[in-house]
């Protein structure tokens, strides 16, 4: 960690029982020297600011880095308006603190929703600053600038801001400040590279699973392998003859969204013991109510509830009219299976509770959920829990949900000493919260010109709102919306969802509904305009019809020139038409999610039956672009995300049980089906929008839709290794 | 006893013989850049080099370890932090996780090949998982030591 120890010099050396000077303290990569030990003094003019008066910056983070890069891009926006040097700079972590506002690290929303309160925050400082030179200087504030860590006059003169600290801290803080002009901007809208990436390339950055704490105890849970079965009994004999296992002790269920899911833990004095331990320990379980759970039966009773009228979601004229006049109508159903998130970094927690009062440090996405649900497992005050957050190996949506943090806060309990609960990929994989498994049924009408006149689009898939309310088997209204919001100028429209009970717990996943929803939409504009004999682009384009704005409940108003135009950008850099060679095709896709508007174009081949992604051109509008280094990065690994779940994505359940294990039956896309992946960003300087998921959906349907520009065949489900092509 | 050298250091450990590597160094000596991803082989994110070659901690019992050096994320080897570097040149990661395993390969790689196609680093990058996606950057930080390298 780059953070600077938040004391003063003398303190700490103080602390290290050193007298003074010559001292060299290295804390991760920042060094400082001690030669003149002198107090140095903080200036925090708010929360996210502390400026020392040796001109170190320290500016604080409050949602989780799993890689999307938000430490760099937050902080930088309040070095940007406040005019401060960026190499200055150290970022802190905040704890999961409701005093820090919404920390939920979920939706790509952290830009969208605290861009302008960083810009005032920085632009507040800044103002402070000033005001502490011209007070200093016994000049009017208004002959003084700010310009790369320095207060400056008309004449060059300059001072530190390190220098004003003293005299800052005795002023107010200017609630209204004047922000930047956007054509002034140094940090924001450029390429700036993450102030995390040298300590995510030597080993020292510290995840979840490298939190070291004295005395610290490992462990690892046996869980039932049927969503919510219990343990009837367990025998202990074998798990405690392993050399390392010292305790093994009984978690509860706690049939919350995020509760622990209730097992039996192995306690151990390394990782490795704890694992053999869990696998030595014999437990009988109660299988309970999802025991027959098959999702092969499963995908037939869904799609049988999509090829029968469902509850109206949306309806916009008469589609059974439309239907009924059009010169042809094409059906086509669509089926995709769950899938799990698979971060990298399997879920873990350390955990300390000693009395009533509780330390976390995980890799969380959802700090201040986490202390809510570890201080209500405890009954303590949400004051007596502190929650650390680690860097996240990856996160996706699996850690928004604490079930696995609540788990260590229960065995810490139980053996009254600090312990680390680590996940297996085979738990994390077998008793995840599953992205949903699909069924959804397309009907559309055509005229005799080609031009649709009726849409219908039915799904039915078990909802995130049956993980929160039990028995729920409706989707929630967010579940319907980017079926019941597609951009198409179609006389007459409906959608329609069919009821879906959950068997698992059913969680959100990188895009979320926007998966199977652009995919179907996508696939199905793709077989219309086929129908028609008009190319997929001018079709498409036609399709989304004028250039208007739709209405929209916020100030994110939905607008089908941005949309028209991510699509045209994409053909035009895919170089769309051109001449491909034997057995390649193109295909696209282009969805409107996270508030933000993407279109990709994929180049495929088909030989020998085998599919191979030779390109990708990616166009993202998602407003003001932040930070170009990390849109780029993350429209990267959507494409790569969305070709995993295209290609091996397939989470499958027998008996109750998940039937994957690992990454040898749960397959992730490798280095050498990569394809080269270009990415434009739309310039303009709307509000910033998200970014981390809007890249996901449209990979699969664009590539399936050149699959069948190749070769005439059609694949309507997923995953492609499951026909045989990948 | 087992004694395993590690970035130029003895450690002597009391484990069982058939602890993995990887949780010898990372709950017994401490040394946690190494990651665990899957324990199974799968993944990569456990690679260490073992006298110069890139191999699964994860599927490796101490005991078969020996006499041979080994070499962690943490370590110092001319290709690593060349690597290293081109991996700051090229914003690499992304949440990081994978990246310590996606340098042991791609030192390992270099230490047998110092010139190699788009082939050879397919072959021997196709080891590691990377779930964030940043193979794209991942082999272009790979040619830029490879021009680096060759430039001297
Ligand atoms: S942890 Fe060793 S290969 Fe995955
Ligand atoms: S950078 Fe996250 S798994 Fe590779």
């Amino acid at each position: 960690m780059k953070d600077v120890k938040n004391v003063s010099r003398r303190s700490f050396l103080k602390g290290l029982g050193l007298a003074s000077g010559g001292l060299i303290i290295a804390s991760g990569t920042t060094l400082f020297v001690a030669c003149e030990p002198k107090d140095i003094v903080e200036f925090n003019p708010n929360l996210f600011v502390q400026l020392n008066s040796d001109g170190n910056l320290i500016l604080v983070a409050s949602r989780s880095e799993m890689g999307q890069g938000v430490r760099t891009s937050l902080t930088s926006v309040i070095a940007d308006e406040m005019e401060a040097d960026w190499d200055r700079v150290s970022i802190k972590q905040a704890v999961g603190d409701a005093k820090y506002g919404d920390q939920n690290t979920d939706g790509s929303k952290s830009v969208r929703l605290l861009f302008e309160e960083m810009r005032k925050i920085g632009a507040a400082t800044k103002a402070v600053l000033i005001t502490a030179a011209a007070k200093k200087w016994e000049v009017p504030a208004s002959e003084l600038r700010a310009e790369n860590h320095f207060v400056i006059d008309n004449n060059g003169k300059k001072i530190g801001f390190g220098d004003l600290v003293e005299i800052a801290k005795t002023l107010e803080v200017p609630k209204d400040v004047q922000l930047k002009d956007p054509k002034d901007f140094k940090y924001i809208g450029k390429y700036l590279p993450s102030k995390d990436v040298a300590n995510l390339s030597n080993g020292s950055a510290v995840f979840g699973l490298d939190k070291r704490v004295d005395n610290m105890k490992f462990a690892a849970i046996k869980r039932c392998p049927v969503a919510f079965g219990t343990v009837k009994s367990y025998d202990k004999t074998a798990a405690l003859k392993v050399k390392g296992v010292i305790d093994v002790v009984e978690i509860p269920m706690l049939r919350k969204p995020f509760g622990p899911l209730g097992g039996v833990a192995v306690v151990a004095t390394n990782t490795w013991a704890a694992f053999k331990g869990k696998e030595a320990l014999k437990v009988e379980w109660d299988l309970g109510d999802n025991n027959a759970y098959d999702s092969e039966e499963y995908m037939k009773q869904l799609t049988a509830n999509v090829h029968k009228k469902g509850k109206v979601a949306k309806t916009v004229g008469d589609v059974e009219g439309a239907f009924k006049k059009a010169s042809k109508t094409i059906e086509s159903t669509y089926q995709l299976p769950h899938l799990v998130h698979a971060p990298m970094e399997v879920p873990n927690a350390v955990v300390w509770v000693q009395g009533n009062t509780c330390e976390v440090w995980a890799p969380t996405q959802e700090p201040q959920r986490t202390r809510t649900e570890v201080s209500a497992f405890l009954e303590t005050g949400e004051e007596n829990v502190t929650v650390n957050v680690t860097f996240l190996g990856g996160g996706f949506g699996r850690k928004s949900k604490p079930d696995y943090i609540v788990e260590a806060a229960a065995v810490s309990k139980a053996i009254k000493a600090p312990v680390q609960v680590v996940w297996t990929r085979e738990d994390d994989i077998q008793h995840g919260y599953y992205h949903t498994v699909a069924a959804q049924y397309m009907k559309g009408g055509l005229d005799k010109d080609g031009k649709v006149t009726g849409w219908l689009h039915r799904f039915a898939l078990p909802s995130i709102a049956s993980t929160f309310a039990p028995g729920t088997v409706d989707p929630a209204p967010f579940e319907s919306a980017s079926a019941t919001n597609v951009p198409f100028e179609i006389p007459n429209m409906q959608v329609e969802t069919g009821e879906a009970p959950a068997h698992v717990r059913i969680g959100w996943l990188r895009s979320v509904i926007n998966i199977p929803h652009g995919f179907a939409i996508n696939v199905f504009a793709d077989e219309l305009a086929n129908e028609a004999g008009v190319d997929p682009l001018e079709f498409r384009l036609n399709l989304i019809g004028s250039d208007r704005i739709e209405e929209t409940k916020n100030e994110y108003k939905y607008d089908t020139a941005r949309l028209k135009h991510v699509l045209k950008q994409a053909a035009k850099n895919a170089d769309w038409g051109k001449k491909l060679p034997e057995g390649h095709a193109m295909g696209l896709a282009v969805h409107y999610s996270f508030l933000s508007y993407v279109a990709s174009v994929v180049e495929v081949s088909v030989i020998n039956n085998k599919v191979k992604v030779h390109n990708i051109h990616s166009v993202i509008d998602c407003g003001l672009a932040v930070n170009k280094n990390t849109i780029t990065a993350q429209m990267e690994g959507a494409a790569i995300f969305g070709m995993s779940l295209a290609f091996y994505g397939k989470i499958t359940a027998k008996n109750g049980a998940i039937e994957q294990t690992n990454f040898g039956d749960y397959q992730m896309l490798r280095m050498p089906q990569a394809p080269k992946i270009y990415v434009e960003i739309v310039e303009n300087n709307e509000k910033p929008t998200g970014v981390g998921e809007p890249g996901v959906p449209v990979i699969a349907p664009a590539i399936v839709n050149a699959i069948f520009k190749a070769t005439g065949n059609r694949y309507r489900t997923l995953p492609l290794k499951d026909h045989k092509l990948v | 006893m087992t004694k395993l050298k590690i970035n130029g250091e003895i450690h002597t450990i009391d484990v069982d013989p058939d602890m993995p590597l990887l949780w010898a160094i990372r709950d017994i000596i401490g040394f946690t850049g190494t990651k665990f991803g899957c324990g199974k082989g799968f993944c990569g994110a456990c690679m260490v080099l073992m006298d110069g070659k890139a191999v699964n901690s994860c599927q490796l019992p101490v005991s078969s370890v020996g006499e041979n050096e080994l070499i962690t994320v943490e370590g110092q080897t001319e290709n690593l932090q060349l690597l290293q570097k081109s991996w700051e040149e090229h914003n690499v990661p992304q949440c990081g996780f994978c990246q310590s395993g996606q340098l042991i390969t791609a030192t390992a790689l270099l230490n047998g090949n110092s010139n190699p196609s788009e082939e050879d680093i397919n072959n021997a990058m196709v080891r590691n998982i990377c779930r964030c996606g940043t193979y794209p950057r991942i082999k272009k930080a790979i040619n830029h030591s490879v021009e680096l390298k060759n430039k001297g």
